[in-house]
């Protein structure tokens, strides 16, 4: 369906520069089952970026993108840092909101493309930094979950105010020593997973993004409940390297040391009672297709 | 108010005034306008077909409204501009070079664009100082982008700028038809090639 909706014009079709063609020709869009194994198969909704070279951010924003199961009819929301320095290059609706409003922005939103197009599946994402969702967008963030907004909330946390030059977060770790916050966090990192679980969440997530099929599970789960039941959110660690003084290629191995049993970022998962349901239907869908696909397969083969 | 000022190749500096701010008032239906003097569409036609073929490099940026097939509508207008460019390509002499050269849309790109392939809003000046064009045609271009590229072209070169508008017309283009459909498109196809051999190519 989608790809009708991105075809260029066929007598423009040559002058077309060559990364717009293989957006039509080589990219998922339509494909339901796209996945992060995709990237390095076909044309990704993100080619080139901004952020620095081996930023962790970089992969979660590939594998988000590449995990997206609705890219066509998916609108992201994301607020000013780093991550907006990256929605320019990005081949799927966005807004750069104020910062902060994020959250207020995608309310609106995802309630005007109901009314606009009802019937119709239109997912509304919101991305932002930490400071965006914690500090400065706090009350925008969880008034969107206390109303039970149908989308999903992504915080890129990097525990500080990387885009800036190193200031205190609320989700930095206490005792943290940035360049700008030179005294050291006096107090804990502000415990968001567990505040939206309470705040209404159906779906909350705290992880790195150091194993992609990872990233791929929790992203498609978190859509596909915001869609039909409430608000979601997770919670990535996107390191910046630069200012927790890592070298670029020392990125992954920082999510890993991060996301031990007894780290800060060790893999917590809650999902409500419905949302479970839920899953476990999505689940046993994904079964018959399978079984149905394998079969063909068989057919095909004999 | 009348006024005095007219919207002419600049470059007219840094940071021109917008030429609405100037008092220049865009067409009502069925006009067009000349540097800011309204006109009749057909006066128009024929100066913007004249400044196709008087041009060293005559050139048309379509935008995303007629590159991306979003309607049959679009379809045709991208067809008749292709027809345009093709007329354009056939009437000029070999020492002129018509080009057509794409706004797929309008986000900045960084670290820089490809002026050879495509044109950019935010630095339209690029692609025109690049390939020397001295005359273009704005086309399926979205008003406030087509406003911002206009302005910045006429701060910075010294193209001819005529704006193809489905609306309402561009103040900041040189020269500006409204109401665009591809019939227009193809009757200004018609101008030039009926102008062709009577307009004297660049010295």
């Amino acid at each position: 369906m989608s790809k009708e909706r991105i075809k260029i014009a066929e007598e423009l079709f040559d002058i077309m520069p060559p990364e717009y063609q293989d957006l039509v020709k080589r990219a998922t869009f339509g494909n339901e089952q796209r996945g992060w194994k995709d990237i390095g198969n076909a044309k990704e909704l993100i080619e080139e970026h901004s952020l620095c070279a081996g930023c962790p951010e970089s992969m979660a924003f590939r594998y988000i993108l590449a995990s997206l199961p609705n890219p066509e009819d998916t609108v992201m929301v994301g607020s000013t840092g780093c991550t907006s320095l990256v929605f320019p290059h990005v081949a799927v609706h966005n807004i750069h909101s104020l910062f902060g409003n994020q959250n207020a922005i995608a309310s609106g939103l995802k309630r005007a493309l109901s009314v606009r197009f009802p019937g119709q599946v239109k997912d509304v994402v919101v991305l932002a930094g930490d400071g965006a969702t914690v500090d400065i967008g706090l009350d925008m963030t969880l008034q969107a979950w206390f109303r039970q907004e149908k989308f999903t909330t992504i915080c890129f946390d990097n525990e500080l105010y990387a885009n800036t030059g190193g200031q205190e977060s609320g989700l930095m770790q206490k005792g943290f020593v940035a360049k700008m916050a030179p005294v050291g966090k006096t107090f804990e990192k502000v415990r968001l997973p567990e505040i939206a679980r309470e705040s209404g969440c159906h779906y909350v997530v705290n992880c790195t993004v150091s194993k992609p099929n990872l990233v791929e599970k929790v992203i498609k789960n978190a859509i596909h409940i915001a869609r039909e039941i409430g608000p979601t959110y997770l919670q990535l660690y996107t390191p910046c390297i630069l200012e927790i003084g890592k070298n670029s290629m020392e990125g992954l191995q920082e999510m890993r040391d991060s996301e031990k049993p007894t780290e800060r970022f060790a893999y917590k998962e809650y999902v409500s009672e419905p949302a479970k349901e839920l899953l476990a239907e999505l689940a046993a869908k994904e079964k018959e297709r399978k079984a149905e696909a394998k079969k063909q397969l068989a057919g095909q083969t004999a | 108010m009348p006024t005095s000022y007219k919207v002419l190749p600049g470059p007219e500096h840094f940071l021109p005034p917008s030429a609405a701010s100037m008092g220049i008032r865009l067409p009502d239906p069925g006009q067009a306008h000349i540097h800011g003097t309204i006109v009749t569409e057909e006066e128009a036609m024929e100066q913007a077909a004249r400044q196709f073929l008087s041009a060293k490099v005559p050139t048309i940026f379509p935008g995303p409204l007629v590159l991306w097939a979003w309607n049959e509508k679009a379809a045709h207008k991208a067809k008749a501009v292709r027809h345009l460019y093709e007329t354009i390509k056939e009437s000029v002499t070999p020492s002129q070079q018509a080009m057509l050269i794409p706004m797929p849309d309008y986000r900045p790109k960084y670290p820089k664009i490809n002026p050879e392939i495509e044109i950019n809003p935010n630095h339209p000046n690029l692609t025109i100082w690049h390939n020397k064009i001295d005359a273009c045609m704005f086309v399926g271009v979205h008003c406030h982008q087509a406003n911002l590229s206009l302005k910045i072209i006429r701060g910075g070169t010294n193209c001819y700028t005529i704006a193809m508008c489905a609306q309402a017309g561009h103040e900041d283009a040189m020269l500006s038809i409204r109401d665009a459909t591809a019939d227009k498109i193809l009757r200004l196809a018609d101008w030039v090639k009926k102008l062709k051999g009577s307009v004297p190519p660049p010295a």
